[in-house]
């Protein structure tokens, strides 16, 4: 377990691309495109990943065991036949808490100062 | 469109590509299906761009960074090996670089003059010798007849006595006809170059900049100040920049030089060199067909004096001897044995590392690694080595030019300190990445013919009969390039032995020289002269400790000019040839016993020998030799400077020529017999001092004796004869002691070669080895098999380099002062020292050998 606390200490903070990912795929199993579009939703268009930039996250974060390929597709349209489904494994899920933490942590410390986050 | 970026895709690496292809594909394809028209798909085409380069750069970085992480720590593994390839790449580079840079500087950097390749020199040539200066009659018609060249200026070296600043000091010159500076090409720094107004009214003189800065602080006001030359006022006119030398380094100013009517009437008073420069787009061989046609012309007007007179044409830069040439040469070719040695030596290693890595070559392959990716690993750890290595030898370059500056020639118009060239750093860092990636690729390209399987199985002997043949040839090739470089150096060595065991025909320990050049404006007269010298010669002589001090024209081996044509009653010398070409040098008496050189017949020249006295000569025995073989010369005469006179004395030969060359037959003439303001060159002014004691110590008491004698009087050029000896292979030593630590090098590295190579193969054969020994082979049969191996390699390398060697021994035959190419003491010598280095080699392995264990050997099959 300390171990993993470690490893989880080496990856912060994580860059604002792979937290996206991360919180992407904490409800459901997605290929890339999907990711692409939930991370717009959810920012309100603010952020559009790249598929370079998203490719890329991915490799780095199959790699470090965050997030996995799904073997077993779901049962999916079959133009999605082809795609590529990952899911957040539960270490991926302890870094993001981990993230998380560490910016509310920093939320705290501004509202103790009486510096409060402007409303996003 | 799509097809468009699928081409883009190509810039990731091929593994990413590999996994993520089809997803890009299809992400980019979704993306584009909202838009048509052309202009969104420009628009489209260029986002794509710009999220692919970036990206594709960031994912090659990534990999970089992880190969590098794991070299660092394979590295880490097996530090020797790593230490080892780091000092190969260092030697084979800094040998290179340090060796190249030194010949690009001597053969192919511009000289400091725009346009310097339209700048040649010409010499007259006759028959029996190389080149000689002009006479300033064959100047002027040379001049007026030349169509090949643009313009045309004549110089004569001429030291000059600088009086009126801190010491008196003794300066360098040059007197050029006024159009030569100009023609150069280098302006000024401040003032002026001379202008044909020059040669007429004021006298005037450019400072070189080193002579500005030490004698006159650099001080702006010296320009149109006032100096004086050898006792005459000279108006400085102008500075040169610092980089400008001519005609060569020594020289620190400039006068215009005036040639009056009298001047060309002899016209064999040949003390002119000439300088052209080149028409635009005009060639060498245009230049050489123009000036023989004008010499032919002048040979059938002036039969007599241009008897056989022919014009050479050089290129400014192509004046430096054969001997300077080869020295530097030779020394590129040692460089480039060490560079093959290294080469060889990292390929074999790299080898041998590759097989023992298959293993976890293969169960990386066996666990999905692509052979891009084993590539690309293996080039990064190999490169990186390469890289440090290359980085470790230009420092060893950086530190090692300067250490090379005796091997320039001093009669380069350049600075004396060879620069590392940008050039040749860039040709090393080419270097480095080609052996990084030769020798680091080649190994995993191999991999991938490794069956996996194979490699996997516990105890498998990879690497099959190619690899092994491979290897032992890179033995063969290392032995042979160290067998080239020792039998090279060997003979270079036994040149300098049999050049430094060559008699000078004086003896120069003891003997202290120093030079006054008594300027010609102050002391034309033949009497004021001879009072100087017996002045300072008496009270020279009383110091303690002083065996013998004298006067003459110039030191043997440091002048080697002043060769005069000779004839005997009836004959008519005009010509110098080689049949009656002296070397001609004025003495006051004494100076034999001084230098040393023995009295055989008759007389020194002594102080009743006076312009009123019947006027003798000196001559040496090869002179005798020449014109009265078997006879005694005592009483004969010959005419020799304008008159005849009488032999006094005979002395023996002194290699006035230098070591290496042979020396015309040598004429001594009195000081006091020379008519005044005559043969303004020949008047003594080196002074020669023999001492019982350390010579040096006599210097001070020396210096205050010509300061009394004439306060106005420099004193330069201070050197002991030992000195002046030393001079003669100074360069030739300085190039061995490279090559010697070349040679070890290369004995070590070759060494190392064959431990490296044996010792894979007993441990390849440990199994084979444990059989026969478990079969009942003794352990010195084993021994004996390994040491076999060993020296037949060693012999074939032998044998290619003996012949390999024999044929650089001819190219460079002029410098090996007759010793002969093949001379066997030197191959035999370097032979051994090959064979008992490659034993050396062969021991560990072959006591290794001797010491498999049966049992363990084959438990392992």
């Amino acid at each position: 377990m300390a171990q993993d606390r470690d490893r989880i200490e080496q990856l912060l903070p994580l860059p604002s691309a792979t937290l996206h990912i991360l919180l992407a795929l904490v409800d459901q199993e997605r290929h890339g495109y999907a990711i692409i579009q939930d991370v717009e939703a959810r920012t309100d268009g603010e952020l559009r990943l790249s598929a370079g930039t998203l490719y890329r996250s991915i490799a780095r974060m199959v790699e470090q065991g965050v997030i996995a390929e799904v073997v077993r597709r779901p049962a999916a349209r079959d133009d999605h036949e082809r795609r590529r489904y990952y899911r957040i494994t539960p270490f991926g899920t302890a870094v993001a808490r981990a993230e998380l933490g560490r910016l509310a942590q920093f939320v705290r410390l501004g509202l103790a100062r009486g510096i409060a986050p402007e409303p996003a | 469109m799509i097809g468009f970026y699928r081409a883009l895709l190509r810039l990731y690496p091929s593994g990413f590509r590999a996994e993520y292809h089809e997803e890009l594909c299809a992400v980019f394809a979704e993306r584009i299906s909202g838009y048509s028209g052309p202009l969104p798909r420009v628009a489209l085409g260029i986002v794509a761009l710009a999220d692919v380069v970036p990206n594709a750069v960031a994912a090659h970085w990534d990999i970089v960074r992880q190969d590098l992480r794991y070299a660092v720590r394979a590295v880490g593994r097996t530090p020797g090996f790593a230490l080892t390839v780091v000092l190969l790449v260092a030697l084979g580079v800094g040998a290179n670089t340090a060796a190249f840079s030194l010949a690009d500087f001597v053969f192919l950097r511009p000289l400091p003059y725009p346009e310097a390749n339209r700048l040649v020199k010409l010499w007259q040539s006759s028959a029996g010798f190389g080149r000689i200066e002009l006479s300033p009659a064959n100047y002027r018609d040379w001049k007026a007849r030349a169509r090949s060249v643009e313009s045309m200026g004549a110089y004569t070296r001429r030291a000059m006595n600088l009086v009126g600043t801190a010491e008196p000091r003794r300066l360098e010159t040059a007197a050029m006809t006024p159009e030569l500076l100009g023609m150069l090409g280098v302006p000024a720094l401040a003032g002026r170059v001379f202008s044909p107004a020059d040669s007429t009214g004021e006298r005037v003189v450019v400072l070189s900049h080193a002579l500005w800065q030490t004698q006159f602080g650099g001080d702006p006001g010296t320009l149109n100040a006032v100096v004086r030359l050898d006792g005459a006022p000279f108006i400085v006119i102008g500075v040169m920049p610092p980089t400008f030398h001519f005609p060569d380094r020594e020289a620190e100013a400039w006068t215009p030089l005036f040639l009056r009517e009298a001047d060309f009437l002899d016209r064999n008073d040949n003390y002119l060199e000439v300088i052209a420069r080149l028409r635009d787009g005009g060639s060498l061989e245009e230049a050489q067909a123009d000036f023989a046609g004008i010499t032919a012309v002048l040979e059938q007007e002036f039969p007599k004096e241009n008897k056989e007179t022919r014009a050479l044409v050089l290129g400014l830069r192509d004046e430096l001897s054969t001997r300077a040439r080869l020295l530097v040469f030779a020394l590129c070719g040692g460089a480039l044995c060490i560079l093959l040695l290294a080469c060889a030596n990292l390929a074999s290693l790299f080898l041998a590392r590759a097989m023992h890595r298959a293993r976890e070559l293969a169960v990386r392959a066996a666990l999905g690694a692509g052979r891009e990716r084993l590539v690309r690993q293996l080039a990064t750890e190999s490169l990186g080595l390469a890289v440090m290595g290359g980085i470790v030898g230009v420092a060893v370059a950086l530190a090692g030019v300067p250490l090379l500056a005796r091997l320039v020639p001093a009669t380069l118009p350049t600075a004396a300190e060879p620069t590392v060239d940008l050039r040749v750093l860039i040709a090393a860092v080419v270097l480095v990445v080609l052996t990084g990636l030769g020798f680091g690729v080649g190994p995993a390209v191999g991999a991938r013919r490794i069956s996996s399987f194979d490699a996997l199985r516990e105890g498998a002997r990879t690497g099959g009969a190619r690899t092994q043949r491979l290897r032992a040839s890179l033995v063969v090739i290392e032995v042979a390039a160290s067998v080239v470089l020792l039998i090279s150096s060997g003979l270079l060595l036994r040149a300098v032995m049999r050049i430094q065991s060559t008699e000078p025909g004086f003896r120069p320990e003891g003997v202290l020289t120093l030079r006054t050049t008594l300027p010609a404006s102050k002391y034309a007269i033949t009497a004021r002269r001879d009072r100087f010298y017996d002045r300072v010669l008496e009270e020279v002589r009383a110091l303690p400790g002083v065996a013998g001090a004298a006067y003459t024209t110039g030191l043997p081996m440091s002048m080697r000019g002043g060769i005069w044509p000779v004839a005997l009653p009836g004959e008519e010398a005009i010509v110098t040839n080689a049949a009656n070409s002296s070397s001609v040098r004025f003495v006051t008496p004494q100076l034999f016993e001084t230098l040393g050189i023995p009295l055989r017949d008759g007389r020194d020249v002594a102080k009743s020998d006076t312009r009123d006295a019947p006027w003798v000569v000196v001559v040496s025995e090869s002179f005798v030799q020449r014109y009265w073989p078997g006879e005694r010369a005592i009483g004969r005469r010959f005419s020799v400077g304008f008159g005849e006179r009488t032999i006094v004395g005979v002395v023996g030969d002194v290699r006035v020529r230098g070591l290496e060359q042979p020396s015309e037959p040598q004429v001594y003439l009195p000081a006091s017999q020379m008519a005044d303001s005559s043969f303004i060159n020949y008047p003594p002014k080196e002074l020669v001092v023999r001492s019982a004691s350390d010579p040096s110590t006599l210097l001070p008491a020396i210096r205050r004796i010509v300061r009394v004698a004439d306060p106005e009087q420099p004193i330069s050029n201070v050197r002991t004869m030992s000195e002046v000896l030393d001079d003669e292979t100074v360069s030739r030593v300085t190039q061995l002691r490279v090559l010697g630590v070349l040679c070890a090098i290369a004995l070590l590295i070759a060494g190392v070669g064959i431990h490296g190579l044996l010792t894979f193969t007993v441990a390849q054969r440990a199994q084979e080895i444990g059989i026969r020994r478990a079969l009942g082979e003794q352990a010195g049969s084993v021994v004996r098999r390994v040491l076999r191996e060993g020296f037949v390699l060693a012999l074939a390398g032998v044998g290619v380099g003996v012949w390999l060697a024999y044929l650089s021994a001819e190219a460079m035959a002029a410098l090996l002062a007759g010793i002969r190419p093949a001379d066997p003491a030197t191959i035999a010598s370097a032979a051994v020292l090959c064979l008992a280095t490659a034993a050396v080699g062969c021991l560990r392995p072959a006591i290794h050998a001797a010491r498999v264990d049966p049992m363990t050997a084959l438990r392992r099959e």
